[in-house]
């Protein structure tokens, strides 16, 4: 359906719309006929996140929004120098955040490249964290499709039960809407029942208005979780772009009854943080999405900090950043 | 289609110190540079309406008050003032901004108690852009020869200036810096429930050393108001209010060589059409009728949709609606504060009731209000027309009504099919769009893709029933002076 140049002369909105509208009527028996793409107004939008990040949380819930902070976190590595060493230590870390502590919850999963699953798989065998793979030629997304997509079943028979791919921005951002979406979809198969995230890198997207967009893409191709970014380039995630996608996720429940999960990643490394997205997910999506199932936050130094302000919680006193793991 | 949350938010209350405020017991009059008492000794209290308890007991001039105010600004006025040098009134006024910002926090408290605002708006709205208004016209005050081209503008004289409860520290700085830019001495009379914020401005003005008498303050009830309003000595009238009492003081001042300025009621126009951000327009509906408690003359009270998104857009609208917080405007986390006083409380449940009783759907969300004091929960008409009350008469409180229209005519004749005139909203994101509408609308202000946003810069000012003249802006100057040859 696509012709390039004609692509960059017709509005964006009205051409993923349709393209949407497409793939839900001609989909499963429980499509509706379209899912409708609201614009972004990115002063409003950034406004309203901003006034979100001044709530404050009252004491006796922040022991719980901390806990609920490491119940959600996918534990990441994703460094060229990874070792089974280090992903073993970190999956000891998965399971009990604090050795000292085995009443701090585990964390929802343990993310690492493929090559390193069958190690990550092992160590967490019988525990209730899952194992999360990026594959789909991560981070670009741009290798052969054929290529990907044999990256993503070997993941997933290594024994990843969660798959991060990214969206193909080249698609994407050219006007090949129908690539992106198919691309998607064949990742969906793919995974088999493994649970798949999409990346939208909303750093290269450009404007709110294309991360709403691409929400809506990656949402109707399939995804179970839509995510910010990588963290393999300078912007990542924001309290605006963990709003914009909150909102899209809400308009595809509304319009679909389908409910999908966000995952916010990349520069969270403080409680604060943490829950600043709490609020924002909370206050537009509703409790029902702070849970494991529909919301994660992908970090490998947030926990760090959330297990001090848990111990500063419970104690009174800071401590020293010496007394936590520095893996 | 979900596995139910296991955790919810709760926020804690967070409450703002009280501490930087020392309230007296009592307050006089600011007279001459001094605060004394009244002629009549008489006093009454002014309540914090969050919790219906009086905050202190204030002075209640009468016409002997307001002659002593008004010659007291006439001696300052022909004493000195009228002759100074723009550059010298500037230093004022530029103190004057840089007092508030320095008490900043001490006033914010001061108004969320005497008037019931949440603190959130008082300290990131009200205080910021009062200062905001005297830096902004203190930069004129030495570039008067050069604001109307090959005019000179020269000041009226005394300005009694008389302002209104729902912005009470604000509207004092919108009216007093431009008068005292171009020259002119002014006596200020506050609004009876909300005069604390006025008079710890007195204290910042004679802390700036302001001249004795430039600027003089008669707190009070109606009468006061009305007594200084119709006294010979005064050169200019300036009235924020009810467009009811602006009709009197019209009235009043017709024939007397008075210049007037009047900025009224409203009854404004928030239209939305389906290809805007509707995300951001909930935002923008939820500032626009529930800022201030919908205690505001340019709130967007009349929401007119555009019929094909109309559902979408109330359903949005009410969900957001479940997440406001009512309560302690003290609390940060409080979206909607208290109404300012019973009365107003009182109307606001009449035009409601007049709604359910007309035929119109009420919604308001599931929410605890407080035991004490005056508070109404944010309130939500759909099935309206155009004839029902809710829709025609300006309710000044937490009150939208919802009307559908078709096509971008229907919206124009919709909005402006009202005797008011003060402000508009448009939302769409096509720019030409929002030109073709803007041209059409009979409304001092068109805000396009916001609302509620205000600049000292820009003027501000109404149509027909809701007034005329403007504040703000170079346009804000020439109610405050006679431009000569």
């Amino acid at each position: 359906m696509t012709d390039d140049l004609l692509s960059n002369c017709r509005p964006i909105l009205g051409r993923v719309t349709d393209l949407l509208a497409v793939q839900t009527s001609a989909g499963s028996a429980d499509a509706v006929a379209g899912v409708r793409i609201t614009p972004v107004d990115a002063v409003g939008l950034e406004q309203r996140a901003a006034s979100l990040c001044t709530r404050s949380i009252k004491t006796s819930s922040k022991a719980a929004a901390l806990d609920l902070a490491i119940r959600v976190m996918d534990l990441t590595t994703l460094e060229g120098a990874d070792t089974p060493e280090r992903v073993q230590a970190l999956c000891t870390r998965a399971r009990h955040p604090d050795a000292a502590d085995w009443s701090v919850p585990s964390v929802a999963a343990m993310c690492v490249y493929p090559e390193l699953v069958p190690v990550a798989a092992k160590e967490l065998a019988d525990s209730p964290v899952a194992v999360a793979s990026v594959a789909g030629g991560f981070p670009a997304g741009l290798a052969p499709l054929d290529t990907r997509l044999a990256e993503i079943a070997w993941a997933v028979a290594a024994g990843a039960d969660e798959v991060d791919i990214v969206l193909n921005r080249s698609a994407f951002l050219s006007g090949r809407y129908q690539k992106a979406y198919d691309e998607i979809a064949a990742a969906k198969q793919a995974c088999g029942s493994a649970h798949l995230k999409v990346i939208l890198e909303t750093g290269e997207l450009g404007s709110y208005d294309q991360i709403r967009q691409a929400s809506m893409l990656a949402m109707v191709a399939g995804a179970d979780f839509i995510k910010t970014s990588t963290g393999k380039i300078g912007t990542s995630a924001t309290p605006a772009v963990a709003l914009c996608m909150a909102e899209a996720i809400r308009d595809m429940a509304e319009q679909t009854g389908r409910a999908v999960g966000l995952k916010l990643a990349g520069g969270i490394r403080t409680a604060k943080q943490a829950w600043h997205y709490l609020v924002i997910v909370g206050e537009t999506l509703g409790s029902g999405w702070l849970t494991p199932e529909r919301f994660r936050l992908g970090a490998s130094s947030l926990l760090n900090d959330v297990l001090m302000q848990r111990a500063k919680l419970l104690d009174g006193r800071y401590q020293r950043r010496e007394d936590f793991s520095v893996d | 289609m979900a596995p139910t949350g296991d955790f919810s938010l709760e926020y804690a209350p967070a409450p703002e110190s009280t501490a930087p405020v020392r309230l007296a017991s009592q307050y006089g009059l600011f007279l001459g540079g001094e605060m004394v008492e009244s002629a009549s000794g008489r006093l009454a209290p002014t309540i914090n309406p969050a919790t219906g308890e009086a905050l202190a007991e204030v002075s209640v001039a009468d016409a002997a008050d307001v002659d002593r105010a008004v010659a007291a600004a006439r001696a300052a006025w022909e004493g000195g003032w009228r002759d100074l040098p723009g550059a010298e009134r500037a230093k004022y006024l530029y103190r004057v901004a840089r007092l508030l910002q320095e008490r900043a926090r001490e006033f914010a408290v001061l108004e969320t108690m005497d008037g019931g605002k949440p603190i959130r708006e008082s300290r990131d709205l009200d205080i910021p852009l009062a200062a905001a208004h005297f830096f902004y016209y203190a930069g004129w005050a030495d570039k008067l020869d050069y604001a109307f081209s090959g005019r000179r503008a020269a000041p009226l004289g005394v300005a009694a200036q008389v302002i209104p409860w729902n912005f009470p520290l604000l509207m004092a700085a919108w009216k007093l810096a431009p008068a005292l830019a171009c020259g002119n001495a002014v006596v200020l009379k506050p609004a009876p429930t909300t005069p604390l914020t006025a008079l710890l401005l007195a204290e910042v003005l004679r802390d700036a050393e302001l001249p004795p008498g430039v600027v003089n303050i008669v707190t009070g009830d109606d009468a006061a108001g009305a007594a200084l309003v119709a006294h010979p000595g005064v050169d200019k009238v300036a009235f924020t209010g009810s467009t009811e009492v602006g009709r009197a003081i019209g009235a009043e001042v017709a024939g007397t060589g008075k210049r007037l300025t009047l900025e009224l009621g409203g009854k404004a126009a928030n239209i939305v059409f389906e290809d805007a951000a509707l995300d951001q327009v909930t935002e923008g509906i939820v500032n626009g009728i529930y800022f201030n408690g919908g205690q505001v003359c340019c709130a967007g009270s009349r929401l007119l949709v555009q019929e094909t998104v109309a559902d979408t857009v109330v359903g949005k609208l009410q969900r957001r609606m479940d997440t406001l917080r009512v309560g302690d405007p003290l609390d940060k986390n409080t979206d909607i504060g208290a109404i300012n006083s019973q009365a107003q409380l009182d109307r606001i449940a009449e035009l409601v009731a007049s709604g359910v009783a007309e035929g119109a759907e009420l919604y308001t969300p599931q929410c605890v209000l407080p035991e004490r004091g005056f508070f109404h929960p944010p309130a939500l008409f759909t099935n309206v027309s155009t004839a029902h009350r809710i829709a025609q008469e300006e309710i000044f409180g937490p009150v939208l009504s919802v009307l559908t229209f078709r096509t971008a005519e229907e919206a124009v004749a919709k909005a402006n099919n009202t005797p008011y005139g003060l402000s508009a909203g448009i939302w769409t994101e096509k720019g030409s769009r929002i030109l073709w509408m803007a041209d059409r609308m009979q409304a001092g202000v068109v805000w396009a893709n916001t609302f509620n946003r205000f600049d000292p810069a820009s003027p501000f000012g109404g149509y027909r029933e809701s007034g005329y003249g403007r504040e703000g802006g170079r346009a804000g100057l020439l109610p405050y002076v006679e431009l000569v040859a």
